[in-house]
């Protein structure tokens, strides 16, 4: 626990320093998205085809995010830091706290994530961009994933992201649409342990997004992710939410959503809210 | 409490569909033309987004040895050809006369930028004024890194 926030320390203070070093990057605003709450470039839930900042293929950028979720029975924190390079490739790491509220059960994971764009561009190809990324997950709190009946503590999510943007879309608004499919064996994002009794092998999971631009600041939309059911002692539902993102400036970009989790830690299904912070450098 | 699964999915559905829809849109109409001002509406823009060129440091230096009235009558034309009104362009074309320019990916944006607050700022609504965004961005290919 203290070497991973050390390990998130130094990944910051590494990003706040070469934030300076940095030039402000030259995509328009909007078309970085914002992060997942797996550090992710993407929408809220779900990892996009585009990387974290507005880097272009002659730039590098920085980006951090904090996210909370309240739910009917437990909250979850997430917070962490992206580079990408050249709009080619994305490096992240994040770290996820979930706390039940009765039963004062703790869970958390560090996450370190690649992601490198494959082909085309999110608005100026008739073909969407193509992204391939990898998730390397590493959940804490072992005794209570040998408890739940997880197979393992760490797992690795790999998953090819396709978005597109249309400038002219509906109504003559922007438009973006994604579908990502996820191969893992992550419980819970990886919160509660990887396979179980049930599964104990990859699964690919459908996973998509749409937003629609009411103008260069708002956007309004919604996601799914299907989730995978490895645990007979605790079931797992799809996810779901419709979010409002507001980004007043390519510095900063703030996400509120109403999301659906169905059930989770044995806890009936759960809904509630969720709010993300992303600042770039 | 299904609801967010109830609406999300219409939402993602419907969507889809409207994407389908919006396809098929050509501009050969000259419905642009007429959301964008006309001939005077037009000149209007083209005046400010000279003014928002000349105020993007970053992109100044490819203007070094433009004649700034020819690029505006040019300008004018093309717009007004490709919003679908009834103009000749007869300017250059789009791929010799950006050749050995080496415009950047950041540049071009830089130049987005300031036809979005030209746009802005001559109150052209934002529907005209994405649907002009789509037109440029699909003739990108054709300046970048020349």
């Amino acid at each position: 626990m203290i070497k991973s926030n050390l390990r998130i320390t130094v990944f910051l203070t590494l990003a706040l320093f070469l934030s300076g070093h940095l030039v402000a990057g030259g995509k328009l605003i909007g078309t970085s998205g914002v992060t997942q709450m797996e550090g992710s470039g993407g929408g809220g839930m779900v990892p996009w085809a585009t990387l974290s900042g507005y880097d272009t293929r002659d730039e590098q950028s920085a980006t951090s995010f904090f996210s909370y979720v309240q739910v009917d029975d437990f909250s979850m924190k997430a917070y962490g830091a992206a580079f990408s390079f050249y709009d080619r490739l994305e490096l992240s790491l994040a770290h996820q706290v979930f706390n039940a509220q009765d039963s004062q059960l703790q869970l958390s994971q560090n996450i370190v994530g690649a992601k490198v764009k494959l082909i085309g561009d999110l608005i100026y190809n008739s073909f969407p961009q193509l992204s391939l990324g990898a998730q390397y997950k590493s959940a804490q709190h072992h005794d209570v994933l040998e408890t739940l009946g997880a197979g393992n503590n760490k797992g690795l999510d790999i998953y090819l992201a396709a978005t597109k943007a249309w400038l002219d879309g509906p109504f003559h608004r922007n438009l973006v649409v994604n579908l990502t499919l996820r191969l893992t064996k992550a419980n819970q994002l990886g919160l509660q342990g990887f396979g179980g009794d049930k599964s104990n092998n990859y699964r690919a999971e459908f996973e998509t997004s749409l937003g629609l631009f009411l103008n260069r600041h708002w956007v309004v939309g919604a996601e799914y992710r299907q989730k995978p059911n490895n645990l007979s002692s605790l079931k797992e539902d799809d996810w779901y939410n419709i979010f409002l993102v507001y980004i007043p400036t390519k510095d900063i970009a703030i996400t509120s959503a109403f999301v659906e989790l169905g059930r989770l830690a044995g806890l009936s299904r759960q809904t509630g809210g969720y709010i993300s912070i992303q600042t770039s450098f | 409490m299904q609801t967010l699964k109830v609406i999300s999915l219409p939402i993602i559905l419907g969507m889809t569909l409207l994407i389908n829809a919006c396809q098929s849109v050509t501009t050969k109409d000259d419905s642009l033309y007429h959301e964008l001002g006309g001939k005077e509406g037009i000149s209007r823009f083209v005046d400010v987004f000279i003014y928002e060129i000349g105020e993007t440091e970053q992109v100044l230096h490819y203007f070094e040895d433009t004649n700034i009235q020819r690029f505006r009558e040019k300008q004018i034309e093309h717009v007004c050809l490709l919003s679908g009104g009834p103009c000749d362009y007869t300017g250059d074309e789009m791929i010799p006369v950006h050749e050995g320019m080496n415009i950047t990916e950041s540049d071009f944006n830089a130049i987005a930028n300031a036809m979005i607050r030209a746009l802005d700022k001559v109150n052209i609504s934002l529907s005209a004024r994405n649907q002009l965004l789509a037109i440029v961005a699909s003739m990108r290919h054709e300046v970048l890194y020349k």
